[in-house]
């Protein structure tokens, strides 16, 4: 298993395995950010605010003299996890039903779609003010937030890559054999969709982020002291005429992330069409 | 037959190597040579990836999936095709050079009018005006007997049939008088009624237009109607090349003899008969969309009956739109009739799946068609024929393991196979697991749905006779769907004839030889090619034209318009009626009545 992803890795174009190197990089950084940062999150390290980087605070301190580059790895944390599990949620989610409404068919199918259409109508950000307004912010209604938005979008892509498969010949033999719904759904329509899904999820995954960011840019997101990479970027605004390393390298973060992720999908999607 | 000196086509030590991604090369045709003199035909004939198709191409210097053509010379007329460069090579594709493709339906952009796209050799190359362009269309029309020449051209590609389509395609080939015409299987994808109207036509285009022609074909029988003489290809290489006549009569190599055998199927005897009846179906109508007094909006089959014994085999054989396939479905339950019955040994069975029980599915096993799109792409062999295993007789683990391999060696496949994705098998391994995969589920039934067309001849013939010995040693009874009618004769115990969803004939195998059929059975038969050069020209201009339109009246005989025995003032206005003689069941008013020594062409 391992060994066939390291080759399907090494098959990958140059442009693809740069995405990949940075997604993998933002993986760990998310996951081992604890014991990698140098810092806690929220203490006050420095005497200065907006210092430039130094041996002892690699990427400067912030607004309020705390280290950056801890900041930036505990934002790291937020920024990816949050976004995965969104995206993740979106994805199973949408699939899930797009599966349901492709198998059955009919009205089912009708009335679904025609229930998709109205919700991807909503303006993600205005709904999102909405609730984070309504419910306050928390990081669980965040990633539900998230993933709500991008439910239908996934449930599009999916639905349409599910009807076709649903036409072929091999599922009409699962029929023709008695199978269930789920049988069906499992063994025979995901497998034959899966790549195509896989690259679905990365674009919600880019989007995720970004909306995120821009939620905690608004600052309804991810809630002090603790910060993710949209949040670093409006908290050390103050420090844009300066060209503080506060806000160049939060900015860099999610660039890298979201370009890195990009690079990837995109490699992965010229695979699947040769 | 002695090469005159100077022929007007010329190949000599062709090679095409394909660039493979790792950096080595692979030859897929080598040391092929071969002249042809003007006005010739020359067919090239060989199994899928025999290389036929790649010679054909590379005469026009063209090469698919990017291979590189090499050759000491490609002549046709004064051009060295071999060293000419692309820009000189697009002069001439389509001008001097032309090329008629397999599939008309695709090769037509379905949103412009089709006189536009015929003339389009002719203007690209700026040797017409638009004007004199469409006049030359039109008399090709004429002259390729189309039905109203003057306007079929403004038509679009999805308002003509398929057999005109493929003339419409041969039109915008012979426009600009091309000097070599090839022929890429171009009656592969018809019927076989239509495919005689269809190679009577480019015969008699070829011979008036003087053009040399390549025919690329896999089937032997319609190679020999047309060509002069015939290049044998496999893997590449060329096995043997002879006039056509004796080709046929002589062949020299054993890839050829088999080929031939492969062509004409050997006639089985009689399965015992068993009195016993597994299968009836009775009286059902199906059809799609919504369904009112037992019948549906768009009908497609209408008051169909069979009977199947244990062990015996019945043949349902029509044209592509007869209802062949939706009789299978009906009997499967994927398409719920909507009127009749459809019993198992004596058990009335719900018409849809969702009634049946799991025993009753697990009786009748239907094998698709077309194994590409049957077995799912992903799962391996052993995922597709375990499955019905776990599902019908909860055979898991070690022993569903024993079992696959027990039943790859039934269908003649390496147990090693078992591990490999079904996408990576070729055709015939494919069309094997599934068949396979029916068997897994131990039916009483097996419904074969044309599981020979998408196959190679040879393939096709071996996949006949594995399903002919299963059935005989296990006692399945097997409906046999087919438009081969010369199978479903050697086959068959039985044969049912399906026209626009009717049964116009049923018949026991031994009235197959009978002097009388159905009408539309005669037309079947008179239309399968055989391995005899002259049989084309026999048949003459007393080949009935096919013309798809059917009687406004329902009731009315459907196969009317097409009937060479049709008589006005009773098949134009009765019902056609049920005659039965000796054990034959035909819907006619010209059978049952006439006594048998009196010729029924005779009449008006």
């Amino acid at each position: 298993m391992i060994r066939s992803l390291a080759s399907r890795a090494a098959a990958l174009p140059l442009s693809g395995r740069i995405g990949l190197a940075l997604v993998l990089f933002w993986l760990v950084i998310a996951v081992f950010g604890p014991l990698i940062a140098p810092y806690p999150v929220g203490r006050f390290v420095d005497e200065e605010v907006f210092s430039p980087a130094t041996s002892q605070f690699w990427l400067g301190s912030d607004y309020l003299g705390r280290d950056v580059l801890s900041r930036l790895i505990w934002g790291a944390r937020y920024t990816v996890l949050l976004a995965l599990g969104a995206a993740v949620l979106a994805v199973f989610t949408g699939t899930s039903i797009a599966l349901f409404a492709a198998i059955r068919g009919g009205v089912v199918d009708e009335v679904i779609s025609r229930t998709m259409d109205t919700l991807i109508s909503i303006p993600s950000k205005i709904f999102s003010l909405v609730l984070v307004a309504a419910f306050g912010s928390s990081l669980s209604l965040l990633m539900l937030i998230a993933a709500f938005t991008y439910i239908p979008g996934n449930y599009r892509i999916a639905r349409a890559l599910a009807v076709n498969l649903v036409g072929m010949d091999f599922v009409s033999v699962a029929r023709a054999r008695g199978e269930g719904a789920i049988h069906i759904a499992w063994r025979e329509v995901l497998p034959n969709m899966i790549h195509p899904l896989m690259a679905d999820m990365g674009l919600r995954f880019v989007f995720i982020v970004l909306l995120l960011s821009g939620l905690s840019f608004l600052g309804l997101g991810v809630q002090p002291p603790h910060a993710d990479l949209g949040s670093l970027v409006r908290e050390n605004i103050s420090g844009l005429p300066q060209g503080a390393s506060a806000i160049l390298s939060p900015a860099i973060a999610i660039a890298t992330l979201t370009v890195g992720a990009n690079l990837f999908i995109d490699a992965l999607k010229g695979k699947g069409d040769s | 037959m002695s090469e005159p000196v100077s022929p007007a086509v010329e190949v000599a030590n062709l090679a095409i190597t394909l660039d493979l991604p790792d950096g080595s090369s692979r030859p897929i045709v080598e040391d092929v040579s071969f002249a042809i003199p003007k006005g010739e035909v020359r067919a090239l004939i060989g199994e899928s990836g025999s290389g036929k198709t790649t010679i054909a191409l590379a005469m026009m210097g063209y090469s698919r999936f990017g291979g590189t053509i090499s050759a000491d010379r490609i002549r046709v007329g004064d051009l060295q095709i071999q060293s000419m460069g692309e820009r000189e090579l697009r002069k001439v594709r389509g001008s001097r050079i032309a090329y008629i493709a397999q599939s008309a339906a695709t090769a037509f952009n379905p949103s412009r009018t089709i006189i536009s796209q015929v003339i389009e050799p002719l203007t690209v190359h700026g040797l017409a005006t638009g004007e004199q362009a469409r006049e030359k269309a039109i008399g090709l029309f004429r002259a390729l007997a189309l039905p109203s020449p003057e306007t079929i051209g403004d038509r679009y590609i999805h308002q003509v049939s398929g057999g005109q389509l493929q003339r419409l395609m041969a039109a915008m080939a012979l426009i600009s008088d091309p000097e070599l015409i090839i022929l890429d299987e171009p009656t592969t994808a018809l019927d076989v009624t239509t495919q005689v109207e269809v190679l009577n036509t480019f015969k008699s285009a070829i011979a008036a237009s003087g053009a040399t022609a390549i025919y690329v074909s896999h089937d032997l029988a319609v190679v020999a109607q047309v060509a002069d003489r015939i290049v044998v290809l496999k893997n590449g290489r060329m096995v043997e090349q002879g006039d056509a006549a004796s080709l046929l009569q002589r062949p020299q190599s054993d890839y050829t003899r088999s080929l031939l055998a492969a062509a004409r199927p050997v006639e089985r005897g009689a399965a015992e008969e068993q009195a016993q009846s597994v299968l009836a179906v009775e009286g059902v109508h199906a059809g799609y969309g919504k369904v009112r007094d037992g019948l549906a909006t768009i009908p497609v089959l209408s008051d169909v009956s069979l009977r199947l014994s244990a062990g015996s085999s019945l043949g349902v054989i029509g044209e592509s739109g007869s209802g062949k396939s939706t009789l299978a479905r009906v009997i499967a339950g994927l398409l719920p009739a909507s009127n009749g019955s459809v019993r198992l040994n004596g058990e009335l069975l719900s018409p849809g799946i969702d009634g049946r029980s799991k025993e009753q599915l697990r009786q009748i096993q239907l094998v698709f068609q077309n194994a590409d799109t049957a077995l799912n792409p992903v799962q391996t062999v052993r995922d597709a024929i375990a499955r019905p295993l776990a599902f019908y007789h909860g055979i898991k683990g070690a022993a569903a393991d024993a079992r696959v391999s027990e039943l790859l060696e039934i269908i003649q496949l390496q147990p090693a196979v078992a591990a490999r994705r079904t996408a990576e098998l070729s055709g015939g391994q494919k069309q094997r697991v599934n068949l396979a995969r029916a068997l897994a589920a131990e039916p009483t039934v097996l419904l074969c749905d044309e599981v020979t067309s998408a196959l190679d001849t040879v393939v096709g013939a071996a996949i006949l006779d594995l399903i002919d010995d299963l059935r005989r040693r296990m006692g399945i009874a097997t409906v046999f769907i087919s438009h081969d009618i010369s199978t479903v004769r050697a086959f068959c115990d039985e044969m049912l004839v399906l026209y626009s969803g009717r049964a116009v004939e049923t018949c026991p195998k031994p009235a197959f030889s009978a002097p009388l059929h159905h009408p539309y059975t005669e037309l079947l038969v008179d239309s399968v090619p055989e391995l005899d050069p002259e049989w084309l020209a026999s048949l003459g201009g007393q080949h009935v034209p096919s013309l798809p339109e059917t009687p406004a009246d329902k009731s009315l005989c459907a196969f009317l318009p097409r009937c060479p025995v049709a008589v006005a003032g009773t098949c134009d206005v009765l019902p056609p009626p049920l005659v039965t003689v000796d054990g034959q069941r035909m819907l006619c008013h010209q059978r049952g009545e006439v006594p048998k020594n009196e010729d029924a062409g005779a009449q008006p």
